[in-house]
């Protein structure tokens, strides 16, 4: 029975959950970072940062999670992909590396405070800029011969992925903006609240230059999207709704909405290019049936996966129980 | 200049190992310590305990912190810098990375949480419970690691097809043939250091007159435990070495600096050994003592580094040296061991100022001896990756060229600098501020974060700490 199973495809959905988990709960906290430097003052990035502190790290394991995942179930996208992006994997990783000790040590910190302060923005914004440049440099495609990476240094900084950087950091930004407008009041939601209609625009500027550009880099694209399959035309059209949903609900003072309709925004923009690429997983040569491994080392894996996930999964949604409601000035963390 | 991508990326691993090793040596020894404790405290009741137990969960906390930190890198470096390693051998070594972070992510879900911020939340025997699985959650991610360190060194249970490892039997690649004897030393090795940080720490307490009475506690249990596990380790080195000769013979030849594979061969004390000229000088050694220790046997043969072409043989002279500090620093151990046992007559134990002294120098020891082992066991393998299989040069990724791998080898050294001087100097305040009832945990405070370093409430950087108070307690 196992034998008609296809675990290649249990992987890759198990992976592809990874991955949307960790940008929509990694994205609204390194999009916190991001705000900081503008916040109205001190107080108010002591609040901001209050409102992640507890949950920050439980959203970085999904990062681990995929990871582990990929070098477990799809190796040849983890040696492909990681020379591939070798000095985007380290900047991403320094710029998470001095995020998370900021987050242990500014709120032990006085007079040190302002240093936190940078490597806490500095940090999110390095790690931003790597992922949404990784999204680029993945819609483009990477150059192998004998499943090995053949390209340079520097391929995957190209003018579109730094386009995508951009994009990723103003749709953090937002992620960030609409989740800080949902757990404070007074200035600083107000604060937030404002910032959300400038971050959106950006957002959909980014999202129709590279909708426009996407499919002269690449024919495969092209031909997915203008073929046969209607369908898919859904995605795009969805995220727009929820781009809309998010200007009303900001201009009707909704907490949770925009909140929400941002993560939609990212959903489907996530979703379209699964279905650009599929069943690509390292593009434009390899499958994710070429990219498995062994059947019984998948099989090995996913036992333990299978069972860790829901535990997980129950954990964080405790987490997010305990600290639910308004963060306040002066409370919790410090 | 020409810049050598393996040479870079070999020196860009040990940086990184070696400093992230540092922690779990620590954490996996200071956990079973702390389920001790806890165990202590539910059965006796004694505040003593209590006050130890806290102290060190602190301690816990930010070393466990800076571990997770200094550990995210090694999983990207493996794709990074070893592709074709990690695609020809994807199929063994990907589900027992994989394995590691699950056991690791089980452990920060259910019971991290408990040992760190639980304690008024649950029972004590609940979070007594925690503890013990928060060391054991720690063995079994040593477990993992050291699986697959071990089948790099002595390869089992595989067949490669089409230039790619297939696993034949789990069980056999899992327990190949120096695991068993790799996990016991590094066992003892956490143990050991977490034996002499506690020495050393209750020591400079004693010295200092903090809360002698918990403090005398600490140092009499772990210098028991010393006594114990110092000459067991000797022992298990013993062990683990004749499995090494059965199975890496150059990599011990490297070790005992022996160049031709004769009988009856001394053990150096010292030497100067020459990689070129394939002998060594200023030999000064005991007659037949390698062999004896070797192969049980004054006369027995010992393998040479002329066995294998020269371009075969490891780097001798890291191997050579390293070993002899990490012996050396062994017999140290011992010595210190003994000293406490003969000292508990009449108390000297906890008054001798010498032997107290020196417990504080000793708290470096088991750091540097473990690096030093790991040095003696992973550059005694070169110039294989997988022993006898696979070369680093075969392993190291093609499109990696060498000014890449030093800019990131520059980079991760900025990094880690901040993140080590950052994590020791707050560590150095939490150690400096000592036992102080009171600062563990706020109850009614639900918006606590959970996470390691807020176990701790010691401020980073401002004069407002409180000097240890002398003798508040006894």
């Amino acid at each position: 029975m196992l034998g008609n199973l296809d675990l290649s495809l249990i992987w890759a959905a198990i992976i592809a959950f990874g991955v949307i988990m960790y940008v929509l709960m990694d994205g609204f906290d390194l999009g916190v970072g991001l705000l900081f430097p503008f916040a109205p003052d001190e107080e108010a990035r002591d609040v901001m940062m209050n409102s992640v502190a507890p949950i920050w790290d439980g959203n970085e394991t999904w990062l681990v999670l995929g990871g582990a995942g990929l070098i477990g179930a799809f190796p040849l996208v983890y040696t492909i992909l990681l020379p591939a992006l070798y000095l985007g994997v380290f900047l991403m990783l320094a710029g998470l590396i001095f995020r998370g000790i900021a987050f242990e040590f500014r709120f032990k910190a006085r007079s040190a405070k302002k240093w936190w302060n940078i490597a806490f923005a500095g940090g999110s914004a390095v790690a931003t800029f790597a992922q949404g440049a990784v999204v680029g440099a993945y819609i483009q495609g990477f150059e192998t011969q004998d499943r090995v990476y053949t390209g340079g240094a520097f391929d995957w900084l190209t003018p579109f992925s730094v386009l995508t950087g951009l994009g990723m950091l103003a749709g953090f930004a937002l992620l960030g903006a609409t989740w800080v407008a949902m757990k404070t009041e007074g200035y600083i939601q107000r604060w937030a609240r404002g910032l959300v209609v400038k971050l959106l625009l950006a957002v959909l500027a980014v999202f129709v230059v590279v909708s426009l550009w996407t499919p002269f880099i690449n024919a495969s694209v092209r031909e997915r999207w203008f073929d046969h399959l209607e369908i898919i035309w859904l995605l795009p059209a969805l995220a727009l709704g929820c781009a809309a949903l998010i200007g009303w609900g900001v201009k009707r003072e909704r907490d949770i909405l925009p909140f929400l309709a941002t993560m939609g925004l990212f959903i489907f923009t996530y979703l379209g290019l699964l279905v650009s690429r599929w069943p690509y997983v390292v593009p434009p040569d390899y499958t994710l049936w070429d990219a498995a491994s062994a059947p019984e080392s998948q099989l090995f894996l996913l036992v333990g996966v299978l069972f860790v996930i829901p535990i997980v999964l129950g954990y964080t949604a405790w987490s997010y129980w305990v600290f639910r409601g308004k963060v306040r000035l002066g409370e919790g963390y410090h | 200049m020409e810049l050598d991508p393996v040479f870079l990326s070999r020196l860009q691993f040990a940086f990184v190992v070696t400093f992230h090793a540092i922690f779990p040596v620590f954490t996996i020894g200071l956990a079973s310590y702390l389920a001790l404790l806890y165990g202590l405290l539910v059965r006796t009741g004694n505040p003593a305990w209590e006050r130890l137990a806290e102290f060190w969960t602190k301690v816990f906390a930010i070393v466990f912190g800076m571990g997770v930190v200094s550990g995210i890198v090694m999983a990207f470096q493996f794709g990074t810098n070893w592709s074709n390693f990690s695609q020809a051998t994807s199929n063994f070594i990907g589900p027992m990375l994989s394995y590691e972070v699950v056991t690791a992510f089980f452990l920060e879900a259910g019971f991290l949480g408990v040992l760190l911020f639980g304690r008024e939340r649950v029972s004590p025997r609940v979070h007594l419970f925690a503890a013990i699985m928060v060391a054991l959650g720690t063995f079994i991610s040593a477990f993992w690691i050291l699986s697959t360190n071990s089948w790099m060194q002595t390869p089992a249970g595989y067949e490669m097809r089409d230039g790619m490892v297939h696993v034949t039997s789990w069980i056999e690649a899992i327990f190949n043939p120096s695991f068993p004897y790799r996990f016991m030393h590094m066992a003892l090795a956490s143990f050991l250091t977490g034996g002499f940080v506690v020495c050393g720490v209750s020591a400079w307490y004693l010295l200092r007159g903090h809360d002698v009475e918990a403090n005398r506690k600490a140092l009499s249990m772990s210098l028991w435990l010393l006594l114990f596990a110092t000459p067991a380790q000797a022992i298990i080195g013993d062990f683990h070495g004749v499995n090494t000769l059965e199975h890496q013979p150059t990599k011990v030849a490297a070790m005992e600096g022996n160049w031709e594979r004769d009988a009856g061969v001394p053990l150096l004390l010292f030497a100067w050994p020459d990689q070129e000229g394939a002998t060594n000088h200023f030999e000064i050694g005991i007659p037949h003592a390698a062999s004896l220790i070797l192969t049980h046997d004054p006369n027995g043969v010992v393998p040479g580094l002329t066995d294998v072409p020269a371009d075969q043989r490891p780097p001798v002279w890291i191997t050579f040296f390293s070993f002899r500090v990490m012996v050396g620093l062994g017999v140290l151990m011992i010595a210190f061991a003994v000293a406490g046992l003969l000292l508990r007559r009449g108390d000297r134990v906890y008054h001798n100022r010498f032997f107290l002294q020196g417990l504080r120098l000793m708290t470096v020891s088991p750091f540097i001896a473990v690096t030093a082992g790991w040095f003696v066991t992973e550059v005694g393998r070169a110039p294989w990756l997988i022993y006898g299989v696979m070369t680093q040069a075969e392993a190291v990724t093609p499109s990696l060229s060498g000014w890449m791998a030093l800019t990131t080898l520059i980079g991760y050294i900025l990094v880690y600098a901040v993140v080590f001087i950052a994590g020791v100097y707050y560590l150095g305040r939490v150690i400096r501020q000592g036992m102080v009832e009171g600062d563990v945990q706020d109850v009614q405070d639900v918006t606590r974060a959970m996470r390691p370093m807020s176990a701790s409430h010691v401020p980073f950087d401002d004069g407002q700490y409180q000097p240890p108070n002398a003798d508040s307690r006894s």
